[in-house]
């Protein structure tokens, strides 16, 4: 046994050696392919360095005359992201025991999953565009997209704690007599219910990033006023709807880690 | 009504291609407290899950699962039953199986939802009159004074009591305990089968406990169903359990298996980690 061991190592740690090499390389091969692909020149930063600072001091000073409209535009642009976030809470937790594979059968799971797989593949400005077609210009149409494109991830993340619990505490509620609802309110909920919460929140935040941008399609909030003031070339304003995103969007991950960490 | 409370014929039981349980048949009589015994991996568990449908018989045979005067399972096949008629059946597992985030008292009354208007249980809106109840279930194993506690603050051998008192709230009939001792320390483990012990006597509800350790067994039942490698090896009172069967039994376990002193067999006490 002890003359063995040397031997056995020696060889798998050759074999892991050779397989580092290789996946080190192909890494390489594709960071080198991406390169190309995206044209990088970090060239042109120094180059272009004296535009860039032209540029740059276009924004200030920033012009505080429009800070009320913007900051108007900001809670808009938040009441978006709480709606649109609560919407697919609601609806990601149907979805997501649906595409649990502990709980259905492969034919409820498989489509359900592929169904959210599509909310999720399409990016929320795509929706938005869609949603400003068929509803007109304005946040709702931001809050139907946040929604449809949350429900997918939020489902996806939900069902991924589900799959993720133990089977124990259902059966101990199963065997008292228990129908299946009751089975997955008393038996599953307390087990998933602090990482959904968690997740939720998370998503509340990149929601409201999300949303700043929205209005560059005409779904409502403050990206209406960046898109303008930007094509405006009005760099002073574009500057300050920046820093009220900045302060509103900072407070709000603030507040929200701050909640965050009480239910973990 | 006939004073059969399980019946067991001609189960087998097969994962994969292994063979767990090969035709096991048998009947304990409404009020017995049976000990199920036999080495680890002779099937002992997997019995105790078809008694309640948590596991299905191979579906080739003739198998037939009664209890409680209706069929558990018929051929594989789970026969579905109203809520009510399933509560009649209290089970305790060896993990306990709680919900630990849930306070001790909405643990004990979940053992009512199988008896409630279907609203209340969806909603959870336990009458007043039902937390009466579970509190008196959780006098009866004496923890009335943690009733608050979330459930994953407690003990093994708590938690283990808590499961009892589901039980007891269920009002169930019979009562199966599958290793509902093995993660208590010695003395947690003597407080479960005491309590045990005294729902079938004081209430003489049916009880059938699987153990491993056979002194348990001895000294709390009456009657011992001992399985080997997934066969009945012995189906009688317990006094004739000699140490010549019991050697045979474990033959090929080990004898560590056998002659675990009951002071001797100090596991950790599981306790559970609050699940994310």
């Amino acid at each position: 046994m002890t003359t063995q061991t040397p031997s056995i190592t020696a060889t798998t740690m050759g074999k892991r050696s050779w397989l580092n090499l290789a996946g080190w390389s192909a890494a390489l091969v594709v960071l080198g392919w991406a390169w190309q692909g995206t044209e990088m020149q970090p060239g042109l930063l120094v180059e272009n360095a004296g535009n860039m600072a032209t540029l740059a001091s276009d924004f200030v000073p920033p012009s505080f005359t429009n800070l009320g409209h913007y900051i108007e535009q900001m809670l808009v642009t938040i009441q978006i992201a709480i709606w649109g976030t609560l919407l697919a809470i609601v609806f990601a937790i149907p979805c997501s025991l649906l595409s649990s594979d502990n709980l259905v059968p492969w034919w409820v799971y498989q489509p359900m999953r592929r169904l959210m797989d599509a909310c999720r593949a399409i990016n929320e400005l795509v929706f938005a565009m869609l949603f400003v077609v068929a509803v007109g210009l304005g946040p709702f149409a931001g809050t139907l997209a946040l929604f449809i494109h949350t429900t997918g991830v939020l489902a996806k993340l939900f069902s991924e704690a589900v799959e993720a619990t133990e089977a124990g505490p259902m059966e101990g509620i199963r065997v008292t007599g228990a129908g299946r609802i009751e089975e997955i309110i008393f038996g599953l909920i307390p087990q998933v219910l602090p990482l959904w919460i968690s997740v939720s929140l998370y998503r509340f935040e990149s929601n409201i990033r999300s949303a700043t941008v929205l209005g560059m399609v005409g779904a409502g909030g403050i990206g209406v006023s960046l898109w303008e003031t930007m094509r405006g070339f009005q760099y002073t304003e574009t500057a300050t709807i920046m820093l009220v995103i900045i302060v509103a969007v900072t407070a709000l991950d603030m507040a929200s880690q701050t909640l965050r960490k009480r239910f973990i | 009504m006939s004073l059969t409370t399980i019946a067991v014929q001609q189960l087998s039981k097969t994962f994969g291609h292994h063979p767990v349980l090969q035709d096991i048949g048998f009947e304990i009589r409404q009020g017995e407290r049976v000990a199920l015994i036999g080495p680890s991996g002779s099937g002992k568990s997997t019995l105790m899950r078809h008694l309640v449908g948590l596991t299905r018989a191979n579906r080739q045979g003739n198998s037939c699962v009664h209890a409680l005067g209706r069929d558990i399972q018929r051929h594989g096949k789970l026969i579905s039953a109203s809520r009510a008629e399933r509560c009649r059946t209290g089970y305790i597992f060896q993990q306990f199986n709680l919900a630990g985030r849930l306070s001790v008292l909405t643990n004990v009354l979940v053992g009512r939802l199988g008896r409630m208007p279907r609203w209340r249980a969806l909603l959870g809106r336990f009458s007043a009159e039902e937390r009466a109840m579970a509190l008196h279930a959780l006098k009866r194993v004496g923890l009335e004074e943690l009733a608050g506690q979330r459930a994953n603050t407690l003990s093994g051998g708590q938690m283990q009591r808590v499961a009892i008192a589901r039980a007891l709230m269920q009002d169930a009939e019979l009562i199966l305990a599958d290793e509902p001792i093995a993660s208590l320390d010695p003395r947690s483990a003597r407080e479960v089968m005491d309590i045990l012990k005294r729902i079938n006597e004081e209430d003489g509800r049916t009880v059938v406990i699987t153990l491993h350790q056979v002194d348990y067994a001895r000294e709390y039942c009456q009657r011992a169903i001992a399985l080997r490698q997934g066969r009945l090896y012995y189906d009688g009172p317990i006094t004739q359990l000699t140490d010549a069967r019991l050697q045979a039994l474990y033959e090929n376990a080990g004898l560590n298996e056998l002659y675990q002193p009951s002071d001797g067999s100090v596991q950790p006490v599981m306790l559970r980690a609050a699940t994310g």
